[in-house]
């Protein structure tokens, strides 16, 4: 785990004083609200529809176990005894009081957390594979390469007012579980042919009202050049980005105008001026200080051994437990989707049960995953059906990872001031149609993603099967899309059609998934049957009951 | 269309309803706007609680009969529908 050095210790204190006496100002009216507005989203604070929400930034999804029980602590003493984990491995807290968010962030910096760059038109809080580290398929570790990013843009004073936000993910495995090919910029650990460690570096892509999949600008970045070559995309973008348009203020809407070969003529010449100048590389000795602090546990020695595969503990063991690098050691994942509950949201008695079962079994490190779960990094196999026994007492062995329950889902109208339709209620409503676990792993993998609005928190263009709440003269409604991916097979799903009413979508949804068990040949996901088939028979049988109401 | 108007609560976030010249937490206790004059006269009135730091995002909103016309309203009034135990509607 990263420590804190003297100056991330120094900053956060400062910011956290700055920001309690912003606040007593605006409560003493010397600062009114839109003087206010831009220094409570620069700490994370939101007005939404009920209260404010405070959003904690949880840096490459990477938790040790005194940082989740101060997220208890939060829940309990200042919210309403809970959290709920984010699409970008952020946690939110819903109900906070205006009057106590700098005491807040007070507790949060003791343990070495904050809200800062979780809001604003700055370089967001950097996501990672949550497999990093551990994942048996990792060239490296990526997370070093993000705290190198957090640190160099951290009040980066030419890029803190950008046009528009900027989000970046790393990882380290040609498999991708980070949703690279979404982001504005994203790092992949890569070799070259001489089997030297760089980086490919892809950017615009993005989600929200205009989709799209980024493209590769630097095929191989030597390692010491990666802060250059970032600078270089930032400079770009930053001049000619559309600060005139907030809905075109993107990067991915410059980066596809331009052109994959006009940016990258433009980034190239940036970077070759930067490195003239020479000054921006990362030191050797600060790189392997940083790497340091990510080194993995002391390994037992051990052997992989065969793993329960009946009853419950193996069922769970199916879906929720992943391949590690080490022998005798797994990755394993905790839902935060229970049948039927809201996807994401975690007590503060289950944040406390989790924890201790860190310090106990997994060396006090935890991830939370874009897919809103949490995961146990290193585990070993032999300690599986102790963590699954106490997983099921927290309410936390959901066997579902991967599987049609394990929906992505943004907050929607239930909390969002920004929603035009509640999802939450239709995650429930799939989750509990599909409850039979026998059922999910007959289907197999399947990635549902539903989103409120076309902001697309829930990343619905990515699902296999994706949903979009619209606002229909003042009636929910809700579109269907098929075959997105946020993985290295990355597409952007099309649009089935009309929407469907509330009380119709899980139906629509369940006709399709039908269809697909009646149609896939042996070994093919959902996606693979629907990139084989299209749309038409997927979206016949969708609409069928309206097409019998019509005769 | 009648109208009620509404803000959040500067020093929490709790939602708010205007009522006879002041705020009131409950939805039922708002006043009812009946004509655009009305409800124009008690936004020009309630934005005067914006300075005195008590309220901040002051707007109107549209009725039928006595519930809001929009879902938006309707969950803002009690909490959200997943989670009957929080919100307004927690304290029935």
């Amino acid at each position: 785990m990263y420590r804190y050095d003297e100056f991330d210790a120094a900053f956060v204190r400062e910011r956290t004083e700055q920001f309690r006496y912003q606040v007593e100002r605006r409560l003493k009216g010397e600062l009114n609200e839109d003087q206010f507005k831009p220094f409570r989203l620069m700490n994370g604070l939101y007005l939404q529809l009920h209260a404010y929400m405070l959003r904690v930034a949880v840096p490459y999804g990477t938790l040790s176990a005194p940082q989740l029980s101060m997220l208890a602590h939060i829940a309990r003493k200042y919210d309403k005894g809970y959290g709920h984990f984010t699409t970008r491995q952020n946690i939110q807290y819903n109900w906070p009081k205006l009057k106590d968010v700098p005491d807040i962030l007070a507790e949060l910096a003791t343990v070495e957390m904050h809200a800062i760059q979780t809001s604003g038109n700055c370089i967001r809080n950097v996501t990672a594979d949550h497999f990093a580290g551990a994942a048996a398929d990792e060239i490296e570790d990526p997370r070093p390469v993000a705290e190198i990013v957090r640190q160099w843009s951290s009040l980066h004073p030419e890029f803190t007012f950008l046009p528009r936000k900027f989000k970046v993910a790393v990882s380290g495995s040609p498999h991708d579980r980070a949703a690279l090919k979404f982001h504005d910029l994203a790092i992949e650990v890569v070799k070259n042919e001489a089997s030297r460690v760089g980086y490919r570096i892809t950017i615009g892509g993005g989600l929200g009202r205009t989709p799209y999949i980024g493209y590769v600008t630097g095929d191989f970045v030597e390692k010491p050049d990666l802060l250059s070559f970032l600078e270089a995309v930032l400079r770009v973008y930053n001049e000619n980005g559309r600060r005139d348009n907030i809905y075109k203020a993107r990067i991915k809407i410059l980066a596809h105008s331009l052109g994959e070969a006009e940016m990258r003529e433009r980034v190239l010449r940036e970077f070759i001026e930067i490195k003239r100048a020479g000054t921006l590389q990362v030191p050797q000795e600060e790189q392997a200080r940083i790497e340091a602090y990510f080194a993995p546990p002391e390994f037992e020695a051990l052997q992989d051994t065969a793993l329960p595969a009946d009853g419950a503990l193996g069922q769970w063991i199916t879906s929720n437990v992943h391949k590690h690098r080490a022998p005798g050691y797994v990755l394993a994942t905790i839902s935060l989707k229970p049948i039927g509950g809201v996807p994401g949201d975690i007590s503060h008695e289950q944040l406390d049960g989790v924890a201790a079962l860190m310090e106990e079994f997994g060396y006090g490190e935890i991830r939370a995953s874009h897919e809103q779960n949490l995961v146990l990094p290193h585990v070993k196999q032999s300690d599986l059906p102790a963590i699954f026994a106490r997983l099921e007492a927290l309410g936390l062995a959901t066997p579902n990872a991967g599987l049609i329950s394990d929906i992505i889902c943004c907050p929607g109208l239930d909390y969002c001031d920004l929603a035009n339709a509640r999802s939450i209620p239709v995650a429930q409503k799939i989750a509990t149609r599909f409850a039979d676990g026998k059922r999910q792993h007959d289907i197999g993998e399947l990635k549902i993603k539903i989103s409120g609005c076309i902001n697309a928190c829930g990343h619905h263009h990515a699902g296999h099967i994706g949903i979009l709440g619209v606002d229909k003269k003042g009636v929910e409604f809700y579109q269907l899309q098929l075959g997105g991916s946020a993985a290295e097979d990355a597409s952007i799903g099309d649009i089935m059609g009309p929407g469907f009413a509330e009380d119709e979508i899980v139906d629509a949804v369940e006709r399709v998934v039908d269809l697909y068990v009646t149609l896939r040949r042996p070994g093919e996901r959902f996606l693979d049957t629907y990139r084989r088939i299209g749309m038409e028979p997927f979206k016949n049988i969708a609409y069928q009951e309206q097409l019998h109401a019509a005769h | 269309m009648a109208q009620k108007l509404t803000a959040n609560r500067l020093i929490d976030g709790v939602v708010l309803y205007w009522r006879a010249g002041g705020w009131t937490e409950s939805f039922a206790e708002g006043e009812v706007l009946p004509t655009e004059e009305a409800a124009q006269a008690a936004l020009a009135a309630a934005r005067e609680s914006v300075p005195r730091n008590e309220v901040v995002g002051v707007y109107l909103f549209d009725l039928t009969g006595a519930q809001p016309l929009k879902e938006r309203e309707i969950i803002r009034a009690l909490g959200p529908t997943i989670r009957p135990d929080l919100g307004k509607q927690a304290a029935r």
